[in-house]
């Protein structure tokens, strides 16, 4: 497409002489029906796209962490990813997209869009030039419900309804949108592209969505303690159906995320695309396989955690990595988060009760880190120096200190992740409690927070 | 009169339904219930953590018949339910004092 709107805007500048006043008329036409043409296509993929992330929370999420608890909390932690689709839309339309993506600063954005002022139908050249800021604005949206989301794997089956709301709107306020500003807005300073003193690579959320919500969800499990029982008491998954297809539902959403976040209908989307199903079907591969050597049996929910995992860790790299890095990159995330969820949880003995910090924290680390290996110029050309060259991206392009870069990224989403996160846990905890109390945990959360059960078998 | 007691496994209920419909039993009460005598269970595992399930699913079946049939319908309902497996089930069988149809009255046997 874009092509062949170079080639019709081409031809002028070789025949002058044959332009006329009234071909000009004619030309200008044109440029434009290209323009609206190539708009029209981004504009659709990016809508579809904002659907798919916004599935990934509500039925994926829920499904995939609802099916994990056990009976008596499968609707409060449905709901602690469903209503986070309610709550996060309005403090985003109120100041969200302002101070992730207004103004120009290195840390947070200003109040130039708060209210949603200024942003409708023309584009935002800053971000995505081709579709409405509109859409660029709700597509950011549905990352900023799943990340917080995803927390809520921590603090299943014990967190107090109200606290968790709470929790959720402080968090976005001091943890996700300095972070999303930081890497993805505007003279962020860890923004590669918009001339950041620590140029970092985060094509879709390593840092922003995986490293936060995953350290952070550490924090909370660390915080709140664990459930009562743990590790005696047996906590099987209630339904392993819904988790599968909660999982696969990520799987399918996660398009949206990744390729999606080229903001165009573009050959970048295709190469995000590519990159993401290959790292998740590697690593749902290198999750079994560890697990068959170890437990003597590939199980589905190894399958699915590993597929996640793979997801995960290929989410920074989506857009600069060619299809075989993303292969390798998923198989090292399907065996690394293998060992965390299993090993490493058991040494150290925390309750993390759906591994959002085994699959989050630590895929989303390695996904970062290993862009930094795999990031290359012939997948993404979109760094260039003042006079127009394509800069080399990571260590394959031959540009070692990249790898550095990207721990220095790491580093600046684990500190604000586990310090925000425990300003904002001391908050909750001194105004609502955070936790509920041992008699509301033993009938469940299902019942104490919300007054209803989830499977009622006699009616 | 007799009651007849049996813990059977759930995919054997077919079975011993119709070989005691064979024979011309036809009241029975069955009750998904879990339990294990000698029959280890197994071991699930879910990301590494191990969980011993020994409580197994099985099926109870409680029937009250004429105490002449008994013997009659222990040898059905074993031979009905016997896999040759560990974890098959028991058979218990007690005196029952009285039987009484609530629709009319009837007693004993009759109430059967």
């Amino acid at each position: 497409m874009k092509l062949s709107v170079f080639g019709l805007l081409a031809m002028p500048a070789i025949l002058p002489a044959q332009v006329t006043p009234d071909m000009s008329t004619r030309l200008a036409a044109v440029e434009a029906a290209a323009k609206s043409a190539q708009s029209a296509g981004d504009n659709a993929w990016m809508l579809v796209s904002s659907a798919l992330v916004l599935m990934m929370t509500g039925p994926g999420l829920a499904l995939f962490y609802g099916g994990l608890v056990r009976r008596k909390n499968v609707l409060s932690t449905m709901m602690q990813s469903f209503v986070l689709m309610a709550v996060v839309t309005v403090v985003w339309a109120l100041v969200g997209y302002s101070l992730a993506f207004g103004g120009s600063g290195p840390v947070i954005g200003d109040l130039h869009f708060a209210f949603l002022a200024n942003v409708g139908g023309a584009p935002n050249a800053d971000y995505a030039a081709t579709i409405p800021q509109q859409t660029f604005m709700v597509y950011q949206l549905m990352f900023a419900i799943i990340t917080p989301a995803l927390i809520s794997g921590a603090f299943a089956e014990r967190m107090k309804f109200s606290a968790m709301l709470l929790f959720t709107v402080l968090w976005s306020l001091i943890v996700y949108f300095p972070m999303a500003h930081m890497v993805w807005g505007k003279g962020g300073v860890l923004n590669a592209f918009s001339g950041g003193k620590i140029p970092c690579f985060d094509f879709a959320g390593g840092t922003v969505v995986h490293i936060t919500s995953g350290v952070s969800a550490l924090v909370c499990a660390l915080y709140l303690g664990k459930r009562l029982g743990y590790p005696q008491m047996a906590m099987k998954p209630h339904n392993m159906t819904l988790s599968f297809v909660g999982a696969c539902l990520l799987w399918v959403g996660w398009f949206g995320f990744n390729a999606g976040s080229a903001l165009a209908a573009s050959s970048l989307a295709t190469s995000a695309f590519v990159a993401t199903h290959f790292g998740a079907a590697a690593a749902a591969l290198g999750w079994l396989v560890a697990e068959w050597i170890h437990n003597g049996k590939p199980s589905v929910l190894g399958g699915i955690s590993g597929a996640v995992a793979g997801l995960v860790a290929i989410t920074p790299a989506s857009g600069f990595v060619q299809p075989f890095p993303a292969l390798l990159i998923g198989l090292c995330a399907g065996i690394l988060c293998y060992l965390m969820v299993v090993k490493a949880k058991a040494m150290f003995g925390y309750d993390d009760s759906l591994d959002a910090f085994g699959v989050h924290g630590c895929g989303g680390t390695l996904g970062a880190l290993l862009t930094g290996v795999f990031a290359t110029s012939l997948v993404n050309d979109g760094l260039k120096d003042a006079a127009g060259k394509v800069q080399p991206l990571g260590m394959v392009d031959g540009h070692a200190g990249q790898v550095l870069n990207q721990a220095i990224g790491c580093l600046i989403s684990w500190v604000l992740a586990i310090v925000g996160t425990l300003i904002i846990l001391k908050i909750c905890d001194l105004t609502l409690g955070v936790r509920v109390n041992k008699e509301e945990e033993i009938q469940g959360l299902d019942l104490s927070q919300h007054g209803e059960e989830g499977y009622i078998l006699e009616a | 009169m007799k009651k007849i007691e049996a813990i059977i496994q759930p995919f054997k209920l077919d079975e011993v339904k119709e070989a005691l419909k064979g024979i011309g039993i036809d009241g029975m009460t069955i009750t998904e219930v879990r339990g294990h005598g000698r029959q280890k269970g197994h071991k699930e595992i879910y990301r590494g953590q191990e969980y011993n399930v020994d409580l197994l699913p099985k099926v109870k079946l409680e029937m009250v018949i004429p105490s002449n049939r008994y013997e009659e319908v222990l040898k059905t309902v074993t031979a009905a339910a016997r896999s040759g497996k560990i974890g098959d089930g028991k058979i218990f069988v007690y005196d029952v004092a009285e039987a009484v149809r609530i629709r009319n009255d009837d007693r004993g046997e009759t109430a059967l």
